[in-house]
């Protein structure tokens, strides 16, 4: 009973991780970038909800789409002002731009916000399902759901519309598409805004049951490094399936070896999988 | 009147080192000592990653093994702190060729990427480790028991200290830069799949050049614990202490002589004196800075500060690169 609970409530988990590892993906797998300050983002939306609720009193209805916007507008910002002039450049100006981006939001929250921990209320979205003895909490339940659906909405979009036709296009060959009358940069402006958005839906959602801190986003950075890795660089169902297994990896270690472990199990993990299989488990070479 | 500039130039450096020996604010005495670590593990950091090409975040690690193993050697043996260094470097060589070799495999982003894991990964165990002190940390002797203890009051015994290590490491870097192991290492930074086609060994010159990077890196980690009396999970193996030295080696240049100092004296001070005025280090203020310039570093100016001035390079006016 007690392995079908960690396992359920590791699921439910593992979507959040799913909707904002598939931001990532899609970015890396559209230009070839790394996201280094993707975590970074979802403290940024987790500060989005969590103002939103105690200076303006919205719930999640609001401030749900309203991380979303705000970090569709952050995604596209950075990869006009930022991406776009450095993603052709030296390997050394790539890595280390979204690097420099990923500091200056945590300082910034840092000194904005200072370092103590906030959260929202428990009762925001509060109640606990029984069924059966499996007991479930509807903020986890509402998160994990809305998470899966938007994950497989977003591999949708990719997969079954004009637009992700067009978008595919371009991470293909840039050259190509522009020549058949896609403009590339849109395009990745849009995927830039995507990912960023979905890291808005993921954060806030994280944030009406987890705390609230300048520095939570470093391990959601490396989270995300792991799905997307474990996923295959690029595939929106591999982040998928990926980060339902690394929920359930993190919530079982986590009760067995104790809450420090639940870090290392899922780093050793991915240093690991880069070492033996550098493309991801499921991707191409 | 061809050589005017490098005249002046080693002039203004001779006056550089000597400074604060003439002044008598042990403030900037302070300051001093501090830039010139900091240098020695930028410049450390900028064989592998900025020569080679392979961007770490994961050089706190070294840093903290240096640092734990001078205050490890004190607590737990009694020997002086700095008696622990070579024990130190032995763990780094250890490190670089377990941790190190596995992950040249990897390229660009991928790298970055584990070195990032492989940093938070040791921060994580070495915070969960009680023989280290845990999450406290560990202390340094609290009063000298014989100078082998290198305990002074003033920062300038450091200072002359850190000056030896650093232009020991610059030699080395400037011998290198003009042997087969500098070309090697260029070749590989500018292109990694060209140099291994043209017959680079490039992952023996990978292995070569971390080798002496992590072993200067965990040196200035060993210095700073004898200077600083106290090292934590944090300021050890935190992810900070290798963004000291990705910031000050993009900022005067990575892959160039002296651009990770020129780095460190612009940002040391920098920092020092807005942490004085802003009142600790806790506010943040210095990393949004440091962030920006990354950022700014980036858009604008990937070459560093070097890119405007050539002589930065090392290399004389005409070898601008």
């Amino acid at each position: 009973m007690i392995l079908l609970q960690l396992g359920v409530d590791g699921l439910l988990l593992g979507a959040v991780y799913a909707l904002f590892s598939s931001g990532l993906t899609l970015i890396w797998g559209m230009m070839n970038v790394v996201n280094f300050a993707h975590g970074d983002f979802v403290m940024v939306a987790m500060y989005v909800a969590f103002f939103a609720f105690t200076l303006l009193g919205v719930g999640p209805i609001v401030f749900v789409p309203l991380a979303a916007i705000t970090l569709f507008g952050l995604g596209v910002l950075v990869y006009v002002a930022l991406v776009r002039h450095v993603m052709r450049g030296p390997m050394l100006a790539q890595i280390i731009s979204t690097f420099g981006l990923a500091l200056f939001l945590r300082y910034a929250a840092l000194w904005l916000f200072s370092a103590n921990f906030v959260s929202l209320p428990d009762t925001l979205v509060g109640g606990v399902y029984d069924l059966g003895g499996l007991r479930l909490s509807a903020s986890h339940l509402l998160a994990g759901a809305t998470a899966l659906v938007l994950t497989l909405g977003m591999h949708l979009l990719l997969t079954r519309t004009d637009l992700g036709s067009r978008m595919l296009a371009v991470s293909e060959d840039r050259t190509a598409a522009a020549l058949v009358g896609i403009r590339p940069d849109p395009m990745q402006a849009l995927a830039w805004g995507i990912g960023a958005a979905s890291t808005g839906v993921a954060g806030a959602l994280i944030a009406l049951f987890f705390y609230v801190s300048p520095e939570v986003g470093n391990s959601f950075t490396l989270l995300a490094f792991v799905t997307v890795c474990l996923g295959g660089f690029g595939s929106v169902p591999g982040a998928l399936l990926a980060g339902l297994a690394i929920g359930v990896i993190q919530s079982i270690s986590a009760y067995f070896l104790g809450p420090a472990t639940k870090d290392v199990a899922v780093y050793a993990l991915f240093v690991l999988l880069l070492w033996v299989r550098p493309q991801g488990l499921l991707g191409r070479a | 009147m061809k050589n005017f500039p490098r005249v002046l130039l080693i002039a203004a450096a001779a006056a550089l080192v000597a400074a604060p020996f003439l002044t008598g604010n042990p403030f900037y005495q302070r300051i001093a000592a501090l830039t010139a670590l900091a240098a020695i593990s930028a410049s450390a950091w900028n064989l592998i990653g900025g020569y080679g090409g392979q961007v770490s975040f994961g050089h706190s690690v070294y840093f903290g093994i240096g640092a734990y193993a001078s205050l490890l050697a004190y607590t737990k043996l009694g020997v002086p702190p700095i008696a622990g260094a070579p024990l130190g470097v032995l763990a780094s060589f250890a490190l670089s060729v377990i941790v190190g070799l596995p992950s040249f495999r990897l390229r660009g982003h991928y790298f970055s990427m584990a070195t990032i894991a492989i940093a938070a990964l040791a921060e994580v165990l070495v915070t969960n480790w009680g023989f280290a002190g845990g999450a406290i940390g560990l202390m340094g002797p609290a009063s000298p028991r014989s100078l082998a203890d290198l305990l002074f009051r003033s920062a300038l015994p450091y200072y002359a200290l850190f000056v030896a290590v650093l232009a020991s490491l610059l030699g080395f870097t400037y011998l290198m830069q003009r042997g087969r192991m500098g070309f090697y290492l260029r070749a590989l930074g500018s292109g990694e799949r060209a140099a291994e086609s043209l017959g680079v060994p490039i992952r023996r010159y990978k292995l070569y050049a971390l080798l002496v990077s992590g072993a200067f890196t965990s040196l200035a980690g060993s210095l700073y614990a004898v200077m600083v009396g106290f090292i934590d999970p944090g300021s050890g193996f935190g992810i900070l202490v290798s963004v000291n030295m990705v910031v000050m080696s993009a900022l005067g240049g990575a892959g160039t002589l002296f651009g990770p100092l020129v780095g460190a004296i612009i940002l040391v001070p920098l920092e020092e004196t807005t942490n004085a005025l802003l009142g600790g280090g806790s506010s943040g203020a210095a990393y949004v800075v440091y962030g920006a310039i990354i950022m700014l570093i980036a858009r604008f100016s990937p070459g560093g500060l070097a890119q405007w001035w050539p002589l930065l390079s090392g290399k004389g006016r005409r070898g601008a690169a």
